[in-house]
């Protein structure tokens, strides 16, 4: 006799809880969806009805103008087609949530993104008991370990302490990267202006809503150009060597991200500060939360996926690979 | 190996060469003996532990890390050293070191084969990740930082303020970690002494001429021959060919060094006799086929028979002579070229013209591929190292010139990192297809830069990466020294040197030059 289907059914669109008819994350439009949270890969517009944390749909608001969804805090649920579905901190970015679901008498934990890093713009990983295990492998690699934050700001300082005749260009994910680098330079007690890219404005402004201050913000574009000799300018990773960097004081550019761990990433992108700051868990994160959790079963959705299902077999751990499109390891690393 | 590793990092992320000088500079000073010298021969790529390849760190690393894993990483990584550097695993209760850079040169130094592997383990079991790094590219050779000898040589010179030719002259003849050297830059010391040693001397370089007339009573005139500039060296019983920047290029040149049997230091032009041209001088387009590698066939050494054309005679045995006038070391060097293997070394002649006009004339005239123009060398020269003014003109034969037009175009580095500064221009066959012939990146303007960018960016039609294919509507005049025939382009053809002259804004594409007049123009 066949094995039954499973009531989680992984596809390359997405995560489809049948019973519920639900699915997490899709990469295109459906009717019902459990968003965990607002990066581009995992959050789209057009679906019908959504739930997600209060943030996450305000981000989606912002980024999509969607019609609200169903707001559901950290630790809150409900229930539907007798599933029952509650949320989860992530620690990712602000808003950001693992999905707990019990059917059953089974327990399956969706990560979407996750780090294990305190992050002073969201709230910290939860780790959630459950029998299956359905994490990210963005850095599912045993290169990838991100090294203390405060280290990586203090590189920042350096510079801008060596050359204060520059100014210092960073480029960050406009969703979370932008923040968190924002705070972490607010927390080593740089409390002159920062200077951003049109594009992170809107952004920065809703964190501030949302209760996350990140001190004053000015804009590039109204600034004349002497002013910004010697300070910290935050830009979109695609504005880096852009045209717009023109405008700018003898830019030195930094780039805040999990990949510049990797020299030839970050000579590719002619970054001249590598910042390993990322939002992801990084090896030993990954493959300890695995450990900690102890799932009978653990699913890999993204990233480095072989790494990740390599390390499982070595140590016994039931895994396997979910091919999933869409996530693709762009600038939100 | 913290600093050195630091050094290293700062090298890899900055392109702007001022900068490379200032990090290297401030190193050398701050660094005490032997440590600096070492990451300098480091650097240059002036030091070699065969005991420690690339396999013996993979095969270390499988020992410490499952294979798999480490075969998917670097893959992911792209290079060994830094794969390693980045996987290796840090015990929990592991007690940092920071051993100098003489410590860790000297263990590996010491090792053999079979030791080799766990003399690198327990120094690696020490370090943070970046010194790991740094270890490794340091062991296995290969740094690749942008750093040449020459950049190198030139931070050394800034670092303790003393002249860059007499850093090229010692460098070549001491050994890593150039105490000797050090010595000298820093504490005004005695240069060391070299009578007999083989090193290379630095060049006497030459200006563009750029006047109407000279006196060639004053002025001897010798063609001036598209090849490379070589320095063949025989003292002490040892032989050495040496290319402009100082890097000894024997190896590749086996057939010139064996035939360099007498004592003497010489200059001239290294060149590939040409079979289909009754032996003389072949283009530069043919002795590229023999630079660059490491090792040279028997097939090749018959295919394009290398030679020297020599220019002038700057030791004769163990007597300098440099700083005798031009006219008497021309003397000696007639008499010194006539002993050596006429297969491998002939006499750059002195051309016998009448007046001005008629070199003029004479110059207009050359087209033989092997011929860039004319040299104009003052009789009473001294044989001064670097370019000194009013002694040695060089005087390019003109460039030729042909309307192209632009089809793809490239983001620039550093500095013009966000402006589509490199270009790939094309001209049309006789079904009127336009293919490309080159690609240039200067001869305009930061003005026409500006403009020349935003056509890129209003015209493009495709993107390929880094690349953007242009409306092939814009005429670049373009300027080159040679075109000669060429199997990487699908027009067959290839310039050397070309820049952009001038953007032709006036002229229809349609009217830009077709291919088969550019063929007309291979001398």
């Amino acid at each position: 006799m066949a094995k039954a289907k499973h009531w989680i059914e992984p596809h390359p669109q997405g995560i489809y809880v049948r019973p519920a008819d639900i699915w997490i994350d899709p990469s295109s439009p459906k009717q019902h969806a459990v968003v965990t949270h607002g990066h581009a890969d995992h959050a789209r517009g057009g679906h019908g009805d959504v739930w997600a944390t209060p943030e996450t749909l305000a981000i989606m608001g912002l980024r999509y103008g969607t019609e609200a969804g169903t707001p559901v805090g950290y630790g809150e649920g409900f229930e539907r087609g007798g599933v029952r579905f509650s949320l989860h901190s992530a620690g990712h970015v602000l808003g950001s949530a693992q999905v707990l679901m019990e059917y059953e008498g089974e327990r399956v934990v969706v990560t979407g993104d996750f780090k294990r890093r305190p992050d002073p713009t969201c709230a910290p990983f939860e780790p959630v008991p459950c029998d299956i295990f359905i994490t990210e492998a963005t850095f599912g690699l045993p290169v990838f370990k991100h090294p203390p934050i405060e280290g990586e700001i203090a590189k920042i300082f350096a510079r801008l302490e060596a050359e204060p005749d520059h100014c210092l260009l960073i480029g960050a994910y406009a969703l979370g990267k932008a923040q968190r680098v924002i705070a972490e330079l607010r927390a080593a007690g740089w409390d002159k202006p920062i200077y951003l890219h049109g594009a992170q404005v809107k952004m920065c402004a809703l964190y501030e809503e949302l209760g996350v201050s990140l001190g004053e913000l000015r804009l590039v574009m109204d600034t004349p150009k002497e002013e910004m000799r010697g300070q910290i300018i935050i830009c979109p990773p695609s504005a880096l060597i852009d045209k717009w960097s023109r405008r700018l004081p003898s830019p030195v550019t930094a780039m805040a991200s999990g990949w510049m761990r990797v020299r030839g990433r970050a000579r590719q992108r002619g970054v001249e500060i590598p910042l390993v700051i990322s939002d992801h868990a990084d090896w030993d994160e990954l493959t300890g939360t695995i450990r900690e959790l102890a799932p009978k079963e653990t699913w890999i959705t993204h990233g480095s996926e072989d790494g990740l299902l390599r390390w499982c077999e070595l140590h016994q751990i039931k895994a396997k690979a979910l091919a999933m499109i869409g996530r693709e390891d762009g600038d939100d690393g | 190996m913290r600093g050195f590793a630091a050094l290293i990092d700062s090298l890899i992320y900055t392109r702007s060469r001022n900068a490379k000088l200032a990090a290297i500079s401030a190193y050398l000073r701050d660094t005490p003996d032997p440590d600096r010298g070492w990451a300098l021969a480091a650097l240059t790529d002036s030091i070699d532990f065969p005991a420690v390849k690339s396999s013996t760190i993979r095969n270390l690393a499988g020992t410490r890390i499952d294979p798999e894993l480490f075969r998917l990483s670097r893959h992911h990584v792209g290079d060994t050293a830094e794969t390693v550097a980045l996987i290796w695993p840090e015990a929990e209760d592991r007690q940092l070191s920071d051993p100098t850079v003489d410590e860790a040169v000297q263990a590996l130094s010491a090792a053999t084969r079979a030791t080799a592997p766990d003399i690198v383990a327990s120094l690696l079991d020490g370090l943070d990740s970046n010194s790991r790094y740094a270890l490794l590219k340091l062991a296995v050779g290969g740094m690749r930082v942008g750093v040449s000898a020459r950049l190198a040589k030139t931070a050394f010179a800034q670092a303790f303020d003393v002249p860059l030719d007499d850093v090229e002259e010692l460098w070549h003849a001491l050994d890593p970690p150039y105490a000797a050297l050090f010595r000298w830059a820093e504490e005004g010391g005695k240069r060391p002494d070299l009578s007999t040693t083989p090193f290379f001397r630095p060049f006497m370089l030459s200006h563009p001429f750029e006047g109407d007339s000279l006196d060639l009573g004053e002025y001897a005139v010798e063609w001036k021959w598209d090849g490379i500039r070589v320095e063949a060296v025989h003292l002490g019983g040892e032989t050495r060919l040496y290319s402009r920047g100082g890097d000894d290029i024997s190896a590749a040149f086996p057939d010139v060094v064996e035939a360099f049997d007498r004592d003497g230091v010489i200059d001239g032009e290294l060149l590939v006799r040409g079979t289909d041209q009754g032996g003389e001088a072949a283009s530069f387009n043919a002795l590229q086929k023999r630079l660059g590698r490491k090792t040279v066939s028997k097939k090749m050494r018959q295919e394009f028979p290398a030679f020297v054309r020599v220019y002038d005679l700057l030791m004769d045995g163990e007597k300098d002579l440099r700083l005798l006038p031009w006219h008497e070391r021309r003397q000696r060097l007639e008499a010194f070229v006539p002993k050596l293997n006429p297969d491998h070394f002939d006499l750059s002649a002195v051309i016998d013209v009448d007046d001005f006009a008629a070199l003029e004339t004479m110059r207009a005239g050359a087209r033989d591929a092997a011929i860039e123009g004319v040299m104009l060398k003052r009789r009473e020269s001294l044989y001064l190292a670097g370019r000194v003014t009013g002694h040695w003109y060089k005087w390019k034969r003109d460039p030729l010139n042909a309307d192209c037009v632009m089809m793809y175009a490239q983001r620039g580095n550093g500095r013009r990192a966000s402006f589509y500064s490199d270009y790939t221009f094309g001209c049309w066959t006789e079904d009127g297809e336009l293919l490309p012939v080159g690609k240039a990146y200067s001869g305009f303007t930061d003005e026409e830069l500006k403009w020349l960018d935003r056509f890129v960016r209003e015209n493009t039609l495709n993107r390929f990466g880094p690349v953007r294919e242009v409306k092939k509507s814009l005429v670049l005049e373009v300027a080159f020294d040679l075109i000669h025939e060429s199997k990487r382009h699908k027009s067959g053809l290839a310039m050397r040197f070309p820049r952009i002259h001038r953007i032709r804004k006036d002229k229809p594409a349609e009217e830009a030059d077709r291919i088969t007049t550019l063929r007309g123009m291979i001398s």
